[in-house]
């Protein structure tokens, strides 16, 4: 039962409480350069999951044999061989995206997510924890970029997943597509985040000491 | 004088029985924020009027989207996170305003209202409110919406024109874009001060912005070190470029585009602009600086917002450069 229960939050941390995104603020390169629409967000997100759970496996599975002085090396060739694999077959099964996403797929190398939890987590747990770390970052990072993703695609192109739901008279912020567009939408994106947890943690807080009142009377 | 109410001042005062604490400043000029800003919003009357004037009451629609928005967003903002009320003290108004101000005639006053959210919401709310940005909100507010709609930004043909003169290329696009000799009499300084020429709505009469200028120096809202500063930069950089035979005379650059509206209502905003008079020295300068490289080197015709828009940003820096030493303390 309570095995289970980590097992739970071991996956849903990466989901909102350690949101890859949102709370580490790792990975902000491809967060804030290929989310220009939905699908984008989508493909970087799960080409990054792929990397992060079959190189989490490895490091767990390889984490008694690599030495501490060059784990990082070992982690990047670790991650490195993965990364290829994602490559190469999304060139050869979804050109386009391939190319929408351009570099930003060879730069899951050294995309700090996947460093990080090699480091912090796959590297000091059993293989099935890792995987279950990593799943729950790797989604937990696909669903911020989609999020980012689709609301700068609706605003800076008036559609969603390349279906128009703006109303035709719309006219597209162009902002929201460029750059400076990407650091706005994530900035009130963190805000909001920060402030429904803030809530959240007051909401806790004033629950506990009502309880401990009660328990004193 | 000390003088607790009436005083305009938003000073707390205690009072209790023949005890009387009030805190300082006890000499206050008695000048609130409101009043500030009715007087710059006065000072740029005879913008507006003259932009009706040439361009006709159609202008007035962007001009009221963009105060909509910004005074909208700021009450908004303040009931959401549970502050005092400030839209009283004119801030936003004048903001929206200010922007109003900067689009073009026939700009969409739905887009001019975005403008005016975005001005009060990621240029100033996001900071604290006012006193808090760093950058001047309604450039904040501009520089959005020239990303946005690029092609409503820099459509001067839609104005409802009542002299045909106004429905074409701003002087500066012309240098820029066009043949400067198809039409040399947009290209005079007598249009240039009186206006009647394309271009935003409260920039294109220069003779109506000095006349606002005066009046917030005369009254002391403005800094004329800023002022002036930024002139004599112009003045100085384009006539140089101009002796090295590049780009037109120093008095067009100063008269054209938004070079003396910046100047006179953007660059002298207390909350964006340096605190010492070497450091306003500096900004004036280094704004003027980057305006005349933008006109004559970059992509764009004029370039007075960014380079009050990064002239803002150095200014944390410009402060720190030039805090006067303390008297008696070691250089």
């Amino acid at each position: 039962m309570s095995k289970q229960m980590t097992i739970n939050a071991e996956f849903a941390k990466g989901l909102w409480e350690h949101n890859p995104v949102l709370r580490q603020l790792l990975g902000m390169c491809p967060t804030l350069a290929v989310t220009t629409s939905a699908i984008n967000g989508v493909g970087m997100g799960l080409a990054t999951t792929f990397v992060l759970t079959c190189a989490s496996l490895m490091i767990s599975l390889l984490r008694k044999l690599i030495p501490g002085q060059v784990r990082i090396a070992s982690f990047i060739v670790v991650i490195a061989t993965f990364v290829t694999i994602v490559d190469l077959t999304m060139k050869a099964q979804f050109p386009e995206m391939s190319k929408s996403l351009g570099a930003f797929i060879p730069l899951i190398v050294v995309n700090c997510i996947i460093l990080g939890r090699a480091e912090a987590f796959a590297s000091k747990n059993n293989p099935g924890r890792a995987i279950i770390d990593a799943l729950g970052m790797g989604l937990g990072f696909t669903a911020s970029l989609t999020t980012l993703g689709g609301i700068r695609e609706v605003l800076g192109n008036g559609t969603l997943f390349g279906v128009q739901v703006m109303p035709h008279q719309y006219v597209p912020w162009i902002v929201m597509i460029l750059p400076a567009g990407a650091f706005l939408t994530l900035g009130l994106m963190l805000g909001i985040y920060n402030k429904f947890n803030h809530r959240h943690e007051e909401a806790a807080l004033r629950a506990a000491r009502l309880a401990a009142a009660a328990k004193g009377v | 004088m000390a003088n607790p109410s009436g005083t305009g001042s938003e000073l707390p005062a205690v009072s209790e029985g023949n005890l009387h604490l009030v805190t300082s400043p006890h000499v206050h000029f008695g000048w609130s924020t409101a009043r500030i800003m009715w007087l710059v919003t006065a000072a740029l009357l005879p913008c507006l009027a003259v932009a009706v004037y040439h361009f006709g009451p159609g202008v007035l629609a962007p001009v009221a989207g963009a105060i909509v928005g910004a005074v909208g967003t700021e009450w908004v903002l303040n009931r959401a996170s549970r502050r005092p009320d400030t839209v009283g003290d004119g801030s936003a108004f004048l903001t929206g305003l200010l922007l109003g101000m900067i689009v073009p005639p026939g700009f969409s006053p739905v887009h001019a209202a975005l403008g005016g959210v975005v001005a009060i919401g990621l240029g100033k709310a996001v900071f604290g409110g006012l006193g808090h940005n760093t950058f001047n909100p309604a450039l904040v507010g501009r520089a959005f919406l020239q990303a946005s709609f690029p092609a409503g930004m820099t459509d001067w043909s839609t104005a409802v024109a009542r002299v045909d003169a106004v429905s074409r290329a701003t002087p500066l696009g012309l240098l820029k874009f066009g043949d400067p000799s198809q039409f040399p009499a947009d290209l005079a300084t007598e249009r240039l001060l009186a206006g009647n020429i394309g271009g935003c709505i409260g920039e294109t009469s220069a003779a109506a912005i000095l006349l606002g200028g005066v009046i917030l120096v005369a009254t002391r809202i403005a800094s004329w070190h800023i002022i002036v500063s930024m002139l004599a930069g112009g003045a100085l950089f384009g006539g140089l470029f101009h002796l090295a035979g590049v780009g037109p005379s120093p008095l067009f650059h100063l008269l054209s585009g938004g070079f003396l509206f910046g100047a006179v209502f953007m660059a002298t905003d207390y909350v964006s602009s340096p605190l010492t008079h070497r450091g306003q020295w500096i900004f004036g300068l280094g704004i003027a600086l980057l305006t005349i490289m933008i006109r004559l080197f970059g992509g764009l015709p004029e370039g007075v917002m960014y380079a009050i828009l990064l002239a803002n940003a150095a200014v944390p820096l410009i402060n720190r450069a030039t805090r006067p030493t303390i008297y008696g303390a070691k250089r």
